[in-house]
């Protein structure tokens, strides 16, 4: 059994198809979604995280089929969404125990469990501090924390690295290698560079169809000097969509 | 360090924390911890110490740690968190009213405000519970286990229980029977949820107000007479549309599991 299991999954939004007959397979480890803006990233992700439900096809999370009854799959669910909303009168610490308890965390084991969330994200001196009165990067830490205040066996990531300046990047990575090794995390990132750094696999979509799937090595060896990018995954991951956009350049 | 590895019984000393080692030892051992792993290996936990921390640790299970912060999600397992500042405007809103009618400001023939008003307001306090415009954190909350008709029926709780005292007392205060604007408020309220299953909630609360205000108030304000929907001889059809909306609610439970219904 893998972590995630999507066939064909087809996700209609409006006139098209923003996930379009996808199929993928994900076990332990860091995976990295790359792919160019409107390639279907968010919806992939937002149907990964149960909340999003597909036109078609058919998706297993942990075993369960994610159709019907969410409650037990949603518990060993971590979710950071692209735009992480909040509430500015919440102190940081009361913000992820509310999210712990809408996760169904018992209450006896949310004070410590919100502890050693903050703890990972490095802001437990800041958890007695409002919510509006952080920066971008700290808010995108507490959204780190929340997804995973539940040690989650599914961790869904929806551009984390948004906003974290390059030491808070560099700790951030140490933080989802640590995550990866007992569960299965997806970082949704537009930085080839993060993919590089951090995850144990690639998986490429362009279009609502999955591109590529293999290691950050792997996609490295499909681009040749003519392609456009700074390292060898850059110009591995320009290679990839270029030959298969109608489109110009960007 | 690792030339001389502590012998078993002054390790066991050491870890059983006995005060009569001498000094120069103590210093000698600690020292030789630090860079040997396998003699912090051999620090094995001294029965005794097990034996108390075996007894302690259910109690401090049970002992409550920040009681004061479990407050907080104990009110918002009702209260959306979002919708207070609402809440706070229907009651002014509710006041308002009874102060216009008591001024002697009434729509048409003897129409009081505190009718025009009543099902608007719920659906209001609805739409900041669960609506996408007016909920900031409803994309993470609808991801969590907790998502669902459970947790959209207790904030609806929560919005009622501060709008249904409020119309009562402005009820009491203006003299409208409580026939009149009970039915129509709780069809509304369950109206916004059911409708909200099909097309979102956030724009769910838009139709119905709209409809609210061309089908009832404008024509009430507009010919100076009292619709018929505001008569009490109305409330079996409000009651109807109440049992009706519930019916649909019940049939599309599923719906506030996923995102759609927070459009």
């Amino acid at each position: 059994m893998q972590a995630i299991e999507a066939d064909s999954l087809v996700v209609r939004l409006g006139k098209r198809n923003a996930v379009n007959g996808l199929s993928l397979r994900l076990g332990h480890g860091v995976h990295g979604l790359l792919g160019p803006n409107g390639a279907g990233k968010t919806t992939l992700i937002r149907t990964l995280a149960t909340v999003q439900s597909p036109t078609a096809g058919t998706l297993s999370l942990l075993g369960t089929p994610a159709n019907g009854r969410l409650k037990a799959v949603r518990r060993k669910l971590g979710y950071l969404p692209q735009h992480f909303g909040y509430y500015k009168r919440f102190k940081v610490r009361e913000f992820v125990e509310y999210l712990a308890w809408l996760k169904e965390m018992p209450s006896a084991r949310i004070p410590g469990a919100v502890h050693t969330a903050l703890e990972r994200v490095g802001l437990t001196d800041r958890a007695e501090d409002r919510m509006k009165s952080l920066s971008g990067g700290m808010v995108r830490r507490v959204g780190i924390a929340q997804a995973i205040v539940n040690d989650p066996e599914v961790l869904l990531l929806d551009e984390p690295t948004v906003g974290l300046d390059p030491a808070q990047r560099l700790r951030f990575r140490e933080l989802v290698a640590e995550l990866g090794r007992d569960s299965c995390v997806l970082i949704s990132t537009h930085l080839v560079e993060d993919v590089a750094a951090a995850c144990t696999d690639v998986v490429l979509v362009n279009e609502g169809s999955l591109m590529f799937q293999g290691t950050p090595a792997d996609l490295a060896t499909a681009g040749t000097a003519q392609h456009v990018g700074d390292s060898p995954i850059e110009r591995g991951y320009s290679a990839l969509i270029s030959a298969n956009s109608a489109g110009g350049a960007w | 360090m690792t030339a001389h590895h502590p012998s078993e019984q002054l390790l066991h000393r050491y870890s059983r924390g006995d005060d009569d080692i001498p000094a120069d030892q103590l210093w000698g051992v600690e020292s030789h911890l630090e860079s040997c792993a396998p003699c912090r290996g051999r620090l094995a936990p001294d029965p005794t110490a097990q034996a108390v921390w075996t007894n302690l640790e259910p109690l401090l299970d049970r002992t409550p740690q920040m009681s004061r912060a479990r407050a907080r999600w104990r009110v918002h397992g009702w209260v959306s968190p979002a919708a207070g500042p609402w809440l706070a405007m229907i009651l002014l809103v509710t006041a308002a009213a009874v102060a216009l009618d008591r001024v002697g400001f009434v729509v048409g023939e003897r129409v009081s405000l505190v009718v025009l008003i009543a099902p608007a307001l719920p659906v209001l306090g609805v739409a900041a519970s669960w609506g996408r415009s007016l909920d900031p954190a409803h994309e993470v909350t609808a991801a969590t286990p907790r998502a669902g008709l459970p947790l959209v029926l207790r904030r609806t709780v929560a919005v009622l229980a501060v709008v249904v005292p409020g119309l009562a007392a402005a009820g009491v205060l203006t003299g409208v029977g409580f026939v009149r604007w009970l039915l129509p408020c709780l069809a509304f309220t369950v109206g916004t949820l059911a409708l909200g299953t099909l097309i979102g909630v956030t724009r769910a609360a838009v139709v119905l107000i709209a409809a609210w205000a061309l089908v009832i108030v404008a024509p009430t304000i507009a010919f100076s007479r009292m619709a018929v929907a505001l008569d009490p001889a109305a409330a079996p059809v409000w009651a109807g549309l109440l049992v009706a909306g519930l019916a649909v609610l019940a049939a599309r439970r599923m719906a506030f599991a996923r995102l759609e219904v927070n459009r």
